[in-house]
């Protein structure tokens, strides 16, 4: 089932590849082939891939259950939430707290996981910034 | 020998100061990255390449460094395979078979001892293999115009799927993926946008980077997220009484290592095969020549010499494709594709002739490095066994992290970081469903040279599509090109090692 979905999702895409290849403006200077022909080549190779697992499909997966996929999506959810936290709370703060979170999504005790999250963050601070001087974001307390 | 005196220069810029600390930095990382599960050869070197690019080292340098991890993460995969039963990465599966049981018989100083010493043999051997090969290959590859090209990337991406694949089909649609999406931002011949959606973030293309440490690193970590797990595995408190392999046990394999090198290396050279066959092959032929008594599977030494000296001649081996023609054959070997990219460098026949330092210098690391990783695992395999205890709920955030800053050193901006965990999103769901994940990164690495190679080709021959095929080298390619995806239809069965879908490629 689930590589039925795969072959019909391909097909999509490939269908709406083709048709943005078409929409590609081409200038006054071009090739033999232009700037179209390889992106709709790729597109229908896709498609007729996708004709095999619709056609004979794998057996399914282990999907996990909701339970985890709730818990991968909330770990998601928590990482887009991390980049927008970067740039205005500052690497060490928003580090901490998104390493923590994960740990303790990953099974760490709450006191342990907040251990965790500052070591982890202030680690990373101190090699990679401090040792190494990469740059990291920057909050409005200077790190 | 011209080759002598160009290893010889070689050398002389690896053995500098910064380069030997980099190297014993690199081998170091790359053991504990390998040992620990989870974490392969591929994205230990993804998560550490947009690292290296940030801290500014020049080219040399940021080779030799990522070059030890690939190394060190090769000879480090084979201890969580002996000590947990659990490979610490795809290609030390088969050590699990024989090293596992050789620990059970209290002998796991002895295996790790010996699988580190045939991991140094493979390797060592394997590198002298590179050393005089590449420069014959470079002499071919030299002729090749942008027909010869074009068939080459097909040929990559016929065989990519590899030997070893189970759907052909799967492994198009992730190549073709992976082309789509190189396609994204501004075409090179003619400079019209092409898949934008007028975002300007999007004019300069997908960084290969964002979506290599995407796909392996935090794919991973959700994967993790499946399972309610996270305690140490426990089992890694066995005592190790001593780490040295008796006289008489070295003896007794010498010949399994020399077989399994060279079934090894020129598995490693074939397109598409890597380290994972070159293990399974060596593994399977040293059973059918010196398994007389049924010992492999209980603990033979033999069982734990073969698949590592195969993997790791495997793994240098397959370096001379990738050197010499620009085209890697395994999924490690287009992570460090990338990271020849990243710095700049465009690998092929061209290296060779243009940059002979940068050449000789990482093979003269390697070298260096595998003399490294020989001393340092011997004594301090019992360090790091200790890391390996190091639980994933706590491992995983700080790779997380980690991936973060490398990929926020690049550029400083939000929207590759969304990017990022987008291709983690992609990467999760496609490994689920048994997309091998290496053609798409292939595919974004390629594309660009693909295509303009493509588009010369007719250019030169007024559009005629004849010269895709009208050279004996080109079609000499596209024949081993359509022979190697149909290979897996053929033979595949028998040498399909059974595979853990949690294990990192």
């Amino acid at each position: 089932m689930s590589d039925r979905v795969l072959g019909v999702a391909c097909l999509l895409l490939s269908a709406f590849y083709i048709f943005m290849a078409t929409q590609i403006q081409t200038s006054f200077i071009t090739d033999y082939l232009g700037p179209k022909f390889f992106p709709i080549l790729i597109a229908s190779l896709l498609a007729i891939a996708a004709i095999f697992p619709i056609i004979k499909p794998d057996p399914d997966p282990d999907w996990p259950g909701i339970g985890r996929l709730v818990e991968i999506v909330f770990a998601v959810a928590v990482m887009v939430a991390y980049t927008y936290a970067l740039p205005v709370a500052g690497f060490v703060v928003s580090t901490a707290i998104t390493a923590g979170i994960l740990s303790w999504r990953l099974g760490a005790k709450p006191v342990a996981a907040a251990t965790a999250g500052v070591s982890i963050s202030v680690g990373i601070y101190v090699v990679f910034h401090l040792i190494l001087q990469l740059s990291l974001a920057r909050g409005p307390w200077g790190f | 020998m011209e080759v002598f005196s160009q290893l010889a220069d070689g050398f002389a810029v690896a053995l500098t100061f910064q380069n030997l600390a980099l190297a014993l930095v690199g081998c170091f990382l790359g053991t504990i990255i390998g040992a620990l599960p989870g974490l392969g050869p591929s994205n230990g070197v993804a998560i550490l390449i947009p690292v290296a690019f940030t801290l500014g080292l020049p080219a040399t340098p940021a080779l030799i460094l990522l070059t030890s991890v690939y190394y060190g993460a090769m000879y480090g995969g084979r201890i969580s395979s002996i000590l947990l039963n659990i490979p610490g990465d795809e290609p030390a599966l088969m050590t699990t078979l024989d090293g596992y049981p050789m620990a059970k018989k209290g002998q796991a100083g002895e295996a790790l001892a010996l699988s580190g010493i045939a991991s140094f043999v493979g390797a060592f051997f394997a590198t002298w293999g590179l050393v005089f090969l590449a420069p014959q290959l470079v002499k071919v590859a030299l002729l090749f115009g942008p027909a010869e090209y074009f068939a080459l990337f097909s040929l990559a991406f016929a065989t990519l799927g590899g030997i070893a694949s189970q759907n052909q089909a799967k492994a198009v649609i992730a190549a073709m993926i992976g082309l789509g999406i190189a396609m994204v931002g501004v075409d090179h011949q003619t400079g019209v946008p092409r898949m934008t959606f007028g975002n300007i973030h999007l004019y300069e293309g997908i960084d290969f980077l964002v979506a290599i440490v995407g796909l392996f690193a935090i794919s991973e970590v959700l994967l993790f997220l499946e399972h309610k797990a996270g305690a140490a595995p426990s089992e890694a408190n066995q005592k190790l009484a001593r780490v040295t392999a008796p006289f008489w046990m070295l003896k007794k394999t010498a010949g399994t290592m020399g077989r399994s090198t060279i079934i090894g290396f020129l598995a490693g050279v074939l397109p598409g095969a890597g380290a994972s066959l070159g293990s399974f092959v060596s593994y399977t032929i040293e059973k059918k020549i010196s398994d007389k008594k049924g010992t492999f599977g209980t603990g033979d030494p033999r069982g734990v010499a073969a698949p590592e000296a195969g993997n790791n001649a495997a793994a240098g081996g397959a370096l001379v494709p990738m050197l010499a023609l620009g085209v890697p054959g395994s999924g490690t070997t287009a992570v460090l594709l990338a990271m020849l990219m990243a710095l700049n460098i465009t690998p092929g026949p061209l290296l060779f002739t243009q940059r002979p330092d940068v050449v000789w210098g990482l093979i003269a690391a390697l070298f260096i490095g595998n003399i490294m990783l020989l001393c340092l695992n011997i004594p301090l395999v019992g360090l790091f066994v200790r890391v390996l205890r190091v639980p994933s709920k706590y491992l995983m955030p700080a790779v997380t992290m980690i991936s973060f800053v490398g990929i926020y050193g690049i550029s400083g901006s939000t929207f590759d970081l969304l990017m990022m965990i987008i291709f983690g999103v992609v990467g999760y769901v496609l490994r689920k469903l048994n997309i091998p994940t290496v053609p798409i990164i292939l595919g974004i690495l390629l594309g660009n040279e693909m295509e303009k190679n493509l588009r010369r080709a007719l250019e030169i021959s007024n559009g005629d599509v004849n010269i895709l095929w009208g050279s004996p080298l080109t079609i000499g390619i596209w024949v081993l090109a359509i022979a190697g995806f149909i290979a897996p239809f053929v033979v595949g069965r028998f040498l399909r090692p059974k595979k853990d879908p949690t294990v990192a490629p």
